[in-house]
């Protein structure tokens, strides 16, 4: 495993910098937790191998386990960053790097909240209407039956969502209306965070 | 892509062989770069803004190229002798120099910006090669003649400023202590309890500075150059003492030889300098004193004034509670499933809660039930906190007679400690039980809670000082005679001498030499014993609480009668205010004992290393998170607050013995000085030059204090009126913005409401109008109802004459002020216009003020 991070070539390693919120440490740390994920022979090439769905859901911050899991939005965040052509939300490295840079501490809150649209945005249609909203509440509440919120209740939380933030009244809430009340939050930018 | 084509094929035209290699090259990476881009024109989501940005990225590119081909073409009209090979640059004119300049810059800003592109990785990659690829080629361009090697230079120390300056903050992140442990935590626990790991973090380094300034300006030089143990009575053991000093139990009380070494204050030496370096030791000591506090309290307000720049943005403002439920209620750092399904719960709590606020929001039933209660509960609390204070009052004085016992046991010796930590551990519980009668909402409940706490622990240490000082002011009466006794014994073991000898007397072994009680000695003692047994009391309390809670919970589960994880002992829960507050205290207490001790700073950095570690293990191993999860970007300045206050309250009782008690006459680096700030007086008059001190003389003169103090109460005034003003402004500011939503909102709503009404009456009319409607009249009213019709969108007649009648009508219908629609009711012809498609409602048009008004238009409808 030692040298496992030094295969990353040094110029490459630059750029990430460059181009992603982490610092040389974290990028070695996610190079080394990315090539953990991929089968023995495939390490040497870490770089240009993609890492299918089910097994980058077995880092811990995505895990999940048979009858709970972790976090609610592990699929959204695979099929958001992936840049997978057949869909199969696989993950290259660069992809891995993508989304560690999106949820470090350094990234600003504009970036964060572009990216929390889409994961919210569950059919991928570039606004959060009525139905978008409902799975989002039922992926906060969880998987328990008694934890549900009924029918009226969520219409109400529905509702109640819409008038604050769907400035423009056309029943959905677009992107610039999300940015707008992400961006009177105190807290987003502090749990909008993934460390490996 | 044409125009590029067109500008790729003149370049090779004129192009140096060079040149076109490289063009051709970034011409390639571009089509690469698109061709990914149809890859993932699929990403329906992000896709829109990415191309912009693209194709402004294209676009300025192309011009760059557009530039480079006339820079080209130009040098080969009008200077045909220069060949193609020579240097570029050269033949640069100013103007061109200067966009070039400017691109050149614009890509640098590109590449130092890059990272906040929403974009690929694999695009950003391509961009940025390309970028820098450009800025490498035509950065060399720069400057001329001269200014061109500068310029060179200049670039490269720029970039390796940056390299360095990325390094260097490598560096720092990896210098930072407990990184990773305390992101583990806050992987399982949620950012909250993690700030509590970070508050200890931060009070270690505080910590950390006091160490090194108390150790290295006061005790090492006391220790290398002061006179050593043994060589006067202050170092000494007295011989009552000397048989037992070395046993651990004298030890464990910090009797014994602890008591006469440099921990303490009673060991250091009066002398005015010591060692070759002429070291004035009572200046510094008193300085370093001085310092402690003055570091502690700067500290503690620069990193509050920092918490509250960040937190301007605070969402006090209710706009949004349910959007940020929804959308900023889960902590992405949770891995742990536990803490997920609490988190879980805990939404799913509050959004059920926040439904029912708003469903009901003012339904109290049986208030005077609920506000007697509540009374209760306060009178039992303040009970106890009576109760809390006399029992410690009365075990304090009582400790006074126990300690003028010789035999006096364990218990009797250290029951001012055990009876102080049994308080704290039992007392927190007990007011969180009495708290269940008043049914406060849990926000408030903590508050009272934490507040009720700190009550009771500032009670305690308060009423311990006030005992302490009672011993103190007794000690003192005590020292008088003392004094006298030791006077008489010298006298009269040098007279005893001189009779039996005319040699030189040997001079009386200092452990012999009668001693005064020493009380800042015995203060320092008190609160040192007092620290560890907190200290100890803590981890015994993890132990026991945590940890063997947890293991019997988890394997006497097996063969329980009931479940004993989900129901009564459970595991327990991190308690994150109780830990803070017993941080804060703790630190309270280093800051009022290290005068006195100086060696206590050095425990409390042991103590916070070991807890830094212990904590962490027994968080990770035996504790569940709280179920309900507090986000901790508020809580920050909470604590820092608790700790100012808490600085300032240790700082009086140092301050008021520094300013108003005399030292022990026989101990201390101030003794025989009538008060301990005499030493700065006598440092001025004797090594400064005389006019120092006729100055310091003034200052302290109270005709010039007073006006000083003045001048800063008024300060005061005048900033604080000013930030008044800033912040009614900023409420201004911000209720106008609510009206202007508000507003907004209406506007929205209206439109809403009336296109809905509209479609209403559309569908009313629409078989009349058809039938009756003639042309010509429709076309007569076209003209004259938007004249009476819209006295309010007067500039908008125009527009409406233009468009359809059934638009202007409609617009007609809400329009008008009352009195136009009582004088002149609108005749049918409005409603009947040609059978036209409708228009698209024009939008932003200011709305009338009644549009309830519509809803009674029908009724001028219908003729029949």
């Amino acid at each position: 495993m030692g040298g496992s991070s030094s295969l990353l070539p040094q110029e490459a390693l630059g750029e990430y910098q460059e181009l992603t919120f982490l610092n040389k440490q974290e990028i070695l740390l996610a190079y080394k937790r990315f090539s953990e994920l991929l089968p023995r022979e495939q390490r040497e090439n870490a770089c240009s191998v993609r890492v299918p769905k089910s097994q980058i859901l077995t880092l811990p911050e995505l895990r999940p386990s048979p009858s709970r899991q972790a976090n609610p939005f592990q699929h959204r965040i695979c099929h958001v960053f992936s840049t997978s052509e057949d869909g199969d939300d696989s993950m290259s490295f660069e992809d891995f790097l993508d989304m560690l840079s999106v949820f470090s501490d350094a990234a600003t809150s504009d970036i964060k909240s572009r990216y929390a649209f889409r994961i919210f945005d569950f059919d991928d249609d570039g606004v959060l209407d009525g139905k978008d909203l409902e799975k989002l509440v039922n992926c906060l509440t969880g998987q328990g039956e008694e934890a549900r919120l009924s029918s009226i209740e969520m219409e109400q939380l529905i509702r109640n969502v819409l008038e604050e933030s769907d400035i423009d009244k056309d029943g959905t809430i677009n992107l610039s209306e999300f940015q707008h009340v992400i961006s009177r939050s105190p807290d987003f930018v502090s749990s909008f965070k993934i460390v490996l | 892509m044409k125009n590029k084509e067109e500008n790729e094929s003149k370049e090779e035209e004129n192009c140096p062989q060079q040149s076109r290699a490289s063009r051709r090259k970034n011409h390639r990476m571009k089509r690469n770069d698109g061709k990914k881009e149809g890859g993932e024109r699929d990403k329906k989501a992000s896709s829109k803004d990415e191309k912009e940005s693209e194709n402004k990225e294209k676009k300025t590119n192309m011009k760059g190229k557009e530039e480079e081909n006339k820079q080209k073409k130009g040098r080969k009209n009008s200077a045909s002798s220069n060949s193609s090979n020579s240097s570029d640059e050269e033949s640069l004119s100013e103007e061109e120099l200067a966009m070039l300049m400017e691109e050149v810059e614009q890509k640098k800003k590109l590449i130092s910006t890059m990272r906040n592109k929403p974009w690929r990785m694999m695009k950003k990659l391509s961009v940025l090669r390309e970028a820098q690829a450009f800025v490498e080629k035509f950065e060399g361009a720069l400057g001329k003649g001269k200014g061109k090697k500068l310029y060179a230079y200049k670039m490269m120390m720029a970039k390796k400023w940056v390299k360095f300056k990325r390094d260097f903050d490598n560096f720092k992140t990896q210098c930072i202590p407990w990184e990773m442990k305390i992101k583990e935590v806050e992987s399982h626990f949620g950012s909250s309890v993690a700030s509590y790991f970070i508050f200890l973090r931060w009070m270690y380094g505080v910590n950390l500075v006091l160490f090194g300034l108390i150790f290295g300006l006061v005790i090492i030089p006391e220790v290398l150059m002061g006179m050593p143990y043994g060589s006067m009575p202050r170092k000494t053991v007295p011989r009552a003492e000397q048989a037992t000093a070395m046993d651990f139990s004298v030890l464990w009380d910090f009797e014994g030889y602890i008591k006469y070494s440099a921990l303490f204050y009673g060991y250091y030496n009066n002398q005015r300098t010591i060692g070759w370096l002429k070291y004035r030791l009572p200046m510094a000591y008193f300085m370093v004193g001085i310092s402690v506090f003055g570091y502690s309290l700067m500290v503690v307000i620069r990193s509050m004034a920092r918490n509250a720049n960040e937190s301007t943005a605070d969402g006090d403002d209710d706009n949004f509670v349910f959007s940020w439920k929804m959308f900023t209620s889960w902590d992405y750092l949770i891995g742990n499933p536990e803490t997920a399904d609490n988190k879980f719960a805990s939404i799913t709590t509050s959004f059920k809660e926040s439904i029912v606020d708003e469903q009901e929001s003012n339904k109290d039933e049986n208030i005077h039930l609920r506000r007697f209660l509540r009374v209760l509960a306060n009178v039992l609390i303040i009970c106890c906190l009576c109760g809390s204070g006399y029992l410690i009052y009365f075990v304090v004085k009582r400790s006074q007679t126990f300690s003028k016992m010789q035999n006096a046991g364990w218990y009797e010796r250290n029951e001012v400690e055990i009876v102080m930590s049994l308080l704290g551990m039992f007392c927190p519980p007990l007011f969180e039980t009495i708290a269940t009668l008043e049914n406060y909402h849990p926000r408030i409940g903590l508050k009272w809670q934490l507040g009720r706490i700190f009550a009771l622990f500032l009670g305690n240490l308060y009423t311990f000082l006030l005992a302490l000082m009672d011993d103190v002011n007794e000690k003192l009466a005590e020292e008088d005679v003392v004094k006298n006794i030791t006077r008489w014994t010298l006298f009269g073991h040098y007279n005893s001498s001189m009779e039996n000898s005319t040699a030189t007397p040997a001079p009386l072994d200092p452990a012999d030499v009668p001693r005064g009680p020493c009380w800042e000695t015995t203060v320092g003692i008190e609160i040192v014993r007092l620290t560890v047994s907190d200290i100890l009391v803590t981890f015994v309390t993890i132990l026991v609480g945590d940890f063997i809670r947890a293991c019997f919970v988890r394997f006497m589960n097996y063969c329980w009668c009931w479940d004993l994880e989900a129901g009564f002992p459970s595991y327990a829960e991190f308690d994150i205010s109780g830990n803070v507050l017993g941080l804060v205290f703790n630190q309270g207490m280093i800051w009022m004992g290290s005068f006195y001790a100086p060696g206590l700073v050095g425990i409390n950095v042991l103590r916070l290393l070991t807890s830094m570690y212990f904590q962490c293990w027994a968080v990770m191993s035996s504790n569940v998170p709280h179920a309900r999860v507090f986000k901790a970007s508020k809580s920050n300045n909470f604590y820092m607050g608790l700790l100012l206050l808490i600085l300032f309250l240790s700082l009086l009782p140092v301050a008021y013995t520094i300013m108003s008690l005399p030292p022990s006459f026989d101990c201390g680096p101030f003794s025989g000085k009538k008060r301990m700030y005499d030493v700065i007086q006598e440092t001025i008059e004797l090594d400064f030059p005389l006019f120092v001190a006729k100055i310091f003389g003034y200052v302290a003169n109270p005709g010039l204090i007073i006006p000083a103090i003045l001048l800063m109460v008024l300060a005061i005034y005048y900033l604080n009126a000013v930030s008044e003003a800033y912040q009614r402004a900023n409420a201004e500011l911000k209720k106008k913005m609510q009206l202007q939503r508000e507003e907004e909102k209406n506007k929205r709503n209206n439109k809403a409401s009336t296109n809905s009404m509209m479609q209403d009456l559309e569908d009313l009319l629409a078989p009349s109008t058809k039938s009756e409607s003639s042309p010509k009249q429709a076309e007569d009213k076209k003209k004259d109802s938007p004249n009476q019709a819209s006295p309010v969108g007067k500039q908008e007649k125009a527009e409406v004459l233009n468009s359809s009648p059934i638009a202007a009508g409609r617009r007609a219908a809400f329009i008008p002020p009352p009195h136009v629609l009582v004088t002149r009711p609108l005749t049918p012809g409005t409603w009947a216009p040609y059978p036209q498609p409708r228009q698209p409602w024009p939008g932003g048009r200011p709305m009338g003020p009644f549009p309830g008004r519509g809803r009674g238009q029908p009724r001028y409808i219908h003729p029949i």
